[in-house]
């Protein structure tokens, strides 16, 4: 009779509750760095805002009170982050149109698929060593060393397996009737792909496309010897091949620096920093979850 | 009186249209070929770099832990000690971690908008740079653990891991980072995989009275664990790899000690320390550690995509 109904005490009901609230708990954890992180950035980085901060250099490290802006940094960082995508995208969608489009399964095609996979677990650390070695000790960029294009290149290979990743398989889901009737009617390959593959799959390479540069401009490790770091305002073209600030590696400076003004200056970067990649993803979630809205319809 | 409407013309296409067609495929092929390139670009620059490195001290390089720039002598083993450490310790933090949540995740404990909520901010905790998560780590979680740590060593400062003096700078202060960084990568694919098990095997477990955790435990876990352990490894590798974090809080020191709460090394944070400053024969030496680490990392992610494709569920 009693067995019909549940009995709290039964081993099994008992591990079952244990087991929920173990799950309960991770799931705790797991959750609880985002808010730790985001909301000490929030404070202690949101309380050194001001407008000083995006016009003025960085003063020295020292034990001044004024530590001065972030300008160069914030520049520089929008300036690596552009060279890195002008390299990346174009390559990536341009491997990935292959991949997708014209590969038909082979060895190459497969051999490609793996590597971009591997390419994409190389330690990002690896690529700044990589472009220490071919470009910043033989000075092959006219002679400069240190310099913010050196720092775009690595960037640009961290971004390139997430590029051609996101197109691949972006036109792998392009309906194939689409293709079907745009070749029916006489169209050409090249046609047919830039005017009716890569349009309809755009927005689903644009939000992987979002969040490879977002990624790629919260990333230090390629740019600590490539890039370096630059106290001073960004003027021209021609800085281009000389040591550029990013906000990342200022962060990674200031945190190290003895002295308060230097770290609350970090702080502050972090701000900036976290809320623009923050604000990124969370755009291009949305955005993701619309397209898969409207797919369905 | 009737005026026909042309709709089509016939017309042959243009040889130079054939040729922008050919020209574009190769540009396509050109340009995806170049991944391969550059990967294979990096193990060979990175090799014959270090190659000065290898022929002098061979792979006694990876058994002394000498580092010594003014006597010319290198050895890399408290810093690939550290990494191999460092990681392995982490991940056997975050494997359970991250499971749980996924299982919090993809069972219906709680409404989904609750579930999509913890899902998403696990997500975005994979977004926040490294470097900023160094910068939190060296001013909240070290006075946050601080006391904690002291604690560990005076009662179990027996085991060899905990048998020193906690400095302020530590190896079990980068295990804790990388748990905040391995534990996203975890959660997600181990999420993924347990969605794309069949309901139908769940439901044959409840059919014949299975509890929801013998569900879990028998039937749903062992038919994900090759996606789980894919993304193990490639947490592993993650981890070897990871660089500012842990350099930042790490205590960046190559003397060499067990103890977990002395300051340690990484390759990575070797590599992050000393490159921007060495000249000579530290530079080979330095990448001879960048090609071990390369190699580690390699091994780990390629063997994950053999597990992933060999035991992908085939439901």
């Amino acid at each position: 009779m009693n067995s019909l109904y549940y009995q709290k005490k039964l081993s099994r009901n008992v591990a079952d509750k244990f087991f929920t609230s173990l799950s309960f708990f991770c799931a705790l954890i797991a959750v609880l760095p985002l808010i730790f992180v985001v909301t000490y950035i929030l404070i202690k980085g949101g309380a050194q805002i001001n407008p000083d901060l995006f016009t003025l250099e960085p003063n020295p490290p020292g034990d001044d009170l004024d530590a001065g802006g972030i300008n160069p940094a914030l520049i520089g960082t929008l300036v690596i982050t552009t060279i890195a995508s002008i390299i990346a995208i174009p390559v990536g969608v341009g491997g990935g149109i292959y991949l997708a489009e014209y590969s038909k399964g082979g060895p190459f095609s497969k051999f490609v698929r793996f590597g971009v996979n591997v390419l994409a677990g190389v330690p990002s650390i690896i690529t700044g060593v990589f472009i220490y070695a071919l470009i910043v000790s033989t000075k092959i960029l006219f002679g400069s060393m240190y310099s913010g294009l050196a720092g775009g290149m690595a960037l640009s290979i961290l971004m390139l397996p997430t590029v051609i990743k996101t197109t691949d398989e972006g036109l792998k889901l392009v309906p194939n009737e689409l293709r079907y009737a745009s070749l029916g009617i006489g169209a050409s390959m090249y046609t047919t792909i830039l005017k009716i593959t890569l349009p309809a799959a755009f927005r689903s390479i644009a939000t992987g496309v979002l969040l490879g540069i977002a990624r790629a401009a919260g990333e230090t490790a390629p740019l600590i010897f490539t890039a370096l770091f630059s106290y001073y305002y960004i003027t021209g073209f021609g800085d281009l091949f000389y040591e550029m600030g990013s906000l990342a590696v200022l962060i990674y400076n200031f945190a190290l620096e003895p002295y308060d003004a230097q770290n609350k200056l970090a702080w502050a970067a972090s701000f900036i920093l976290v809320i623009s990649i923050l604000t990124v993803n969370i755009f291009s979630r949305i955005l993701a979850a619309f397209t898969e809205k409207t797919k369905r319809i | 009186m009737e005026e026909k409407l042309i709709l089509f013309k016939n017309r042959k296409r243009f040889g130079i249209e054939k040729n922008i067609d050919i020209i574009f495929k190769n540009t396509t092929l050109v340009l995806s070929g170049l991944v391969a390139i550059v990967l294979l670009g990096i193990i060979l620059v990175v090799f014959f770099q270090s190659f000065e490195s290898f022929s002098r001290y061979g792979l006694n390089f990876l058994v002394t832990s000498e580092w010594n720039p003014v006597k010319d002598e290198y050895g890399a083993f408290t810093a690939i000690y550290g990494t191999l450490v460092t990681s392995f310790l982490s991940l056997l933090i975050t494997i359970p971690l991250g499971v749980g949540t996924a299982i919090f995740i993809t069972e219906d404990f709680v409404p989904k908008f609750v579930r999509e909520i913890v899902g998403s901010f696990v997500e975005l905790l994979a977004a926040i740079p490294s470097v900023v998560l160094g910068l939190w780590a060296i001013f909240v979680l070290e006075p946050f653990f601080r006391d904690f740590f002291v604690f560990l060593h005076k009662f179990f400062g027996w085991i060899p891991l905990l048998s020193s003096e906690p400095t302020s700078r530590n190896s079990l202060l980068a295990i804790i980072i990388l748990v905040v960084m391995l534990l996203p990568i975890v959660t997600s694919i181990a999420k993924d995989t347990l969605n794309q098990v069949p309901k139908k095997l769940r439901n044959a477990a409840y059919g014949i009275g299975a509890s929801r955790w013998k569900t879990i435990f028998s039937v749903i876990l062992p038919a994900a664990l090759s996606g789980i352990m894919a993304g193990v490894l490639l947490a592993l590798g993650r981890a070897m790899g990871e660089t500012m974090a842990v350099t930042m809080i790490i205590g960046n020191s190559n003397a060499f000690s067990w103890s977990l709460l002395s300051p340690g090394y990484t390759i990575s944070s070797m590599l992050a320390n000393q490159f921007g400053e060495a000249d000579g024969s530290q530079v080979s030496s330095l990448f001879y550690a960048a090609f071990v680490l390369m190699i580690l990392s390699l091994v780990v992610n390629i063997f994950a995509q053999w597990l992933v494709k060999k035991f992908s569920l085939k439901y």
